[in-house]
């Protein structure tokens, strides 16, 4: 989330940036030369045709802004769908007889082409809003501690301590050598996985990472650094997901939906609590969802 | 038990709902006795504060007697009397550590709410919002305290529930705001707003020895209370005459010393910019009118301070920064550290050196709550502060 937040607006990169400019620019010149741009489609020049490519061009200029202000991939989509519809414009164009073929040919290539660049660019964006690329969840999360690199450690050491505050898993055990984890996914299911540490150093780093064979294959490291001023511990934490190749299963598409970022900054929130105040700290409202003494916290609220 | 609910804007009623439990080993449940409305509180009855919910249980204003501990609740045993902080704060955390309780880094469950409005999250607080915690208020007949070893203070059987009850907020954000404005003696301090908090702030700068007080209000009661109670030497009746000539001929032409606004974001005014605020506040170009702010800033003194203690809740509009900066003025700001201040003003009002009742106007039945909001919020029967007596 945090990575997001830097990122610059408009999605990744240059190409993202480029559709939006290209957009508002593109919808400047309808709305303020209307007919050189009927004419040069290929189209003959009418009051009727004016009006319509001002509209698009109007259209343009709003979803150029909208993309550029908020780089959101459903700008983009609402670009393919603009895409989409000029189109058929231009075909009934050419069904009227009344145009140059070659430009309106020309013309609805270039619509394809840009339909194809806005509609793969939008998929890679929502991929990234999600934090999956290429099939794969980077998360990250940070939280400082009032206690010593050691006792933080210590407490994610002992590898059974992480359900109490790691909302997705329901347990883990530590088994001849290697760890046992079962994970919770919604409506019931669980998934189960074998990990290994392969970095540990003492009040510095752990890192660990799933077996071969794992129904979800994932890796975490979580870095221990002391805080300036003698303020205790900053905790990062790093953790990946490589859901297996091809399509999701079920269980693991509804697990992956339901770990974010947020949801990993509330969980070292939740260590926060434990180790500087011996308990998860909850309110009525923070943990039941009926009526109770704090009365019904619902929706987007009751988020864990 | 019998609890006072919000339903939406200008809607509460004394609703059955269940009985708190303790969920943690540092919680206790707290009895009720008395349980005061905080202006605070019709920010709320107003809708203005986002992540409110159905029947959530109001009030931050309160005390009782303790009828249930967790296990680690050492300092406290079943039936001791209490007033309670209405910040929710841990006493371990690194702003506990510094005695910034309302900045309890582990007391809010739901900071990731106020974090995206605010950047980063401040304590939770009994009955106000889902964005600061979404913990039951005291409005009822029974409370969960949270951090029953940080919190609660016992107060002495000789001091009335009214004497002490206002320790759990107004009249430490009142001492708060004044202690925030830095006082020397011989020092002019302003204080916008002659609501309860306002008061109490007005009486909090005279015991810092602030040799004029100068009360701005409209309602001519609260006027006459702040000059006849709390202390203020002059007051200004903004329907009257113009607050900054007015602080102007009462300082020499200086300007307060130091500047107080109990007001927050629901202020009046005359004059088109009350008319500009409010209307952008209608349509949500700012969620707060900052005209007793703006004001402020424009009257104090060059090198003066301003202390913010009404509340403001997210964004406002023609903010006076170049005032700011140009005249070199300092704004502190902040929601009371209640914890700090709670014992040394017991002590005061053991002492007999001040008795904060003097705000209390009316006192009805936790029942009547829907009644006493109505009062307070339209300042019907010179209403100032209304006391619910839960028990």
């Amino acid at each position: 989330m945090q990575s997001q937040a830097l990122a610059p607006r408009g999605g990744s990169g240059r190409t993202g940036g480029l559709i939006g400019w290209l957009s508002l620019g593109l919808g400047l010149t309808q709305v303020v030369a209307p007919g050189a741009v009927t004419r040069l489609i290929g189209a003959r020049d009418n009051e009727r045709r004016r009006t319509i490519v001002r509209a698009i061009g109007l259209r343009e200029i709003v979803v150029g802004l909208g993309f550029l202000t908020q780089g959101h991939a459903r700008w983009l989509w609402a670009r393919v769908l603009g895409d989409a519809l000029d189109l058929a414009l231009l075909s009934r164009t050419a069904v009227s007889g009344n145009a140059k073929a070659g430009r309106l040919a020309l013309a609805s290539a270039a619509l394809v082409g840009v339909g194809w660049l806005d509609a793969q660019h939008a998929r890679e964006l929502g991929r990234e809003r999600h934090g999956v690329s290429q099939g794969r969840l980077d998360l990250g999360a940070v939280v400082t501690i009032s206690c010593s690199c050691d006792e933080v450690y210590s407490f994610w050491r002992d590898f059974q301590n992480l359900p109490r505050f790691i909302s997705y898993l329901e347990a883990v055990r530590a088994q001849n050598g290697h760890s046992r984890w079962w994970a919770r996914a919604p409506a019931g299911i669980e998934l189960k996985w074998d990990a290994e540490i392969t970095v540990d150093r003492p009040g510095e780093v752990i890192a660990w990472q799933s077996l071969h064979g794992s129904e979800l294959p994932n890796r975490g490291l979580v870095r221990f650094k002391p805080a300036p001023g003698g303020r205790g511990t900053e905790v990062h934490l790093a953790l990946t997901f490589e859901p297996p190749g091809g399509r999701l299963g079920v269980a693991v598409a509804r697990l992956l939906a339901k770990i974010s970022e947020q949801k990993l900054y509330n969980d070292l929130r939740r260590l926060k609590q434990l180790i500087e105040t011996g308990d998860v700290v909850r309110s009525d409202a923070s943990i039941h969802r009926g009526p109770h003494p704090a009365r019904p916290s619902r929706g987007p609220l009751a988020q864990r | 038990m019998k609890a006072n609910c919000w339903y939406g804007k200008e809607k509460v009623r004394v609703e059955e709902v269940p009985d708190p439990a303790l969920l943690s080993a540092r919680d206790a449940i707290v009895r009720v006795t008395s349980t005061a409305i905080c202006g605070s509180d019709l920010h709320l009855y107003n809708g203005l504060v986002p992540t409110m919910e159905k029947g959530d249980v109001l009030g931050h204003e309160f005390m009782g007697e303790v009828v249930e501990v967790g296990s680690a609740v050492v300092n406290l045993k079943v039936g001791d009397r209490v007033v309670v902080p209405f910040p929710i704060a841990c006493g371990s955390c690194a702003a506990c550590q510094q005695d910034e309780f309302s900045l309890c880094e582990n007391s809010n469950p739901n900071a990731w709410i106020a974090e995206k409005m605010w950047g980063h999250s401040p304590a939770g607080l009994f009955g106000y919002s889902h964005m600061l915690g979404g913990y039951a208020g005291g409005q009822a007949e029974y409370v969960r305290v949270p951090f029953a070893d940080v919190g609660p203070l016992k107060v002495p059987a000789e001091l009335s529930d009214e004497q002490v009850l206002l320790l759990s907020d107004i009249f430490p954000t009142g001492y708060m705001g004044a202690e925030m404005c830095g006082i020397q003696p011989g020092d002019v301090v302003a204080v916008w707003g002659a609501g309860p908090v306002g008061q109490l702030a007005v009486a909090s700068a005279r015991m810092f020895g602030a040799e004029r007080v100068i009360a701005i209000d409209h309602i001519g009661y609260r006027l006459k209370m702040a000059q006849g109670s709390a202390g203020a030497t002059d007051v200004i009746d903004y329907d009257e005459s113009d607050v900054h000539q007015a602080l102007m001929e009462l300082t020499g032409g200086r300007g307060p010393d130091a500047c107080i606004d109990a007001v927050g974001m629901e202020a009046h005014a005359h004059g088109p910019m009350y008319a500009i605020d409010r209307a952008k506040q209608a349509v949500m170009f700012e969620t707060d009118r900052p005209l007793a702010l703006r004001q402020a800033i424009r009257a104090c003194k060059n090198g003066g301070t301003i202390a913010i203690i009404g509340v403001y809740g997210g964004f406002i509009d023609t903010f006076p920064i170049g005032a700011i900066v140009n005249r070199s003025l300092t704004i502190r700001a902040g929601q009371c550290h209640v914890h700090r201040y709670m014992r040394p003003l017991l002590e005061r009002i053991a002492r007999g050196e001040i008795d904060p009742s003097f705000v209390i106007t009316h006192r009805l039945p936790l029942s009547d709550a829907a009644q006493g909001y109505e009062m307070f919020a339209q300042k019907l029967d010179d209403c100032e502060k209304v006391v619910l007596k839960a028990a």
